[in-house]
């Protein structure tokens, strides 16, 4: 839809303001692969681990409270199961690996012009497209 | 204080990536699919995003703690790894597969069904297993 661009610049701003905050007021980058993984794998602790939990349950509450009242959005999500394994295995490890995500890396490091931010943004990129072109256009498989 | 600041923070960006529409799978693999129909929308999210964000490091750049206290986090780091390229090739895969990344999982947990919490728990578990894997291969070199 033509409006779809209006709703995706004010989520946008949205979450670079909660970045900002969180930035800001509690000193910390907001990138969720970290913010998860430092507290699945131990390796935060104390009041950081603390103020992380308290950060997800905020991330996965807001939108189950609009769910709730507003009702379900679609996520037009596959229902092919390897998909989803395989998929979500690739980003868990990768996104551990390169020590950041989409909001890390995308949001938190180019808005720095940091060059790691930015390399991280171009190759996960890249091989996001080249994965949709792949498994898309020549094997039909999403 | 700063428990109500995470809380905050993290239904801003919850609701942020829900109204933006990246909790929507088909919106993000139309950003990735410059071969189809592409959807433009993921560009003016990553855009908007930026703004607020790059104001609030300029301001970070001249205070030495945060504004709660204790540190300002400052990645000094600025090394280009082999692992920032194989970590973000590999995330990059899994989101082109599914159309999701870590948030906009989480965000979208609550509405997703079960395949949003089947991808979940394989993000989980991968996390938690990506330590030792990595201790592994660097073991075995």
């Amino acid at each position: 839809m033509p409006i779809d661009w209006i709703w995706g610049l004010i989520g946008g701003l949205m979450i670079g303001s909660a970045a900002a905050l969180f930035l800001l007021l509690n000193g910390r980058v907001m990138g969720a692969s970290g913010l998860l993984g430092g507290v699945v794998d131990g390796s935060q602790t104390g009041s950081a681990r603390t103020n992380s939990v308290i950060f997800l349950v905020g991330l996965i509450g807001a939108p189950a409270l609009w769910h709730v009242s507003q009702g379900a959005p679609d996520t037009h999500l596959t229902s092919n199961v390897a998909v989803l394994i395989i998929s979500g295995f690739c980003v868990g490890i990768g996104t551990r690996i390169a020590n950041g995500c989409t909001s890390g890396h995308g949001v938190c490091g180019i808005s720095r012009l940091s060059p790691r931010g930015i390399v991280a943004t171009v190759v996960y990129l890249l091989a996001g497209a080249f994965t949709v072109a792949l498994a898309r256009h020549a094997l039909g498989l999403i | 204080m700063r428990a109500i600041v995470s809380l905050t923070a993290g239904a801003l960006f919850g609701m942020g990536l829900l109204i933006s529409g990246m909790t929507d799978t088909r919106k993000v693999q139309g950003w990735l699919d410059i071969l189809g129909h592409w959807d433009p929308t993921l560009a003016f999210v990553l855009g908007g995003a930026i703004v607020p964000m790059a104001l609030a490091w300029r301001i970070a750049g001249k205070r030495r703690h945060a504004i709660l206290g204790g540190p300002l986090s400052d990645p000094a780091t600025s090394k280009i790894t082999p692992k920032l390229a194989i970590g973000s090739a590999l995330f990059g895969v899994g989101w082109g597969l599914s159309g999701l990344c870590p948030g906009p999982a989480m965000a979208s947990l609550s509405y997703g069904g079960w395949q949003g919490l089947v991808f979940f728990v394989a993000m989980m578990a991968a996390m938690m297993a990506q330590p030792r894997v990595t201790a592994a291969i660097a073991g075995a070199r």
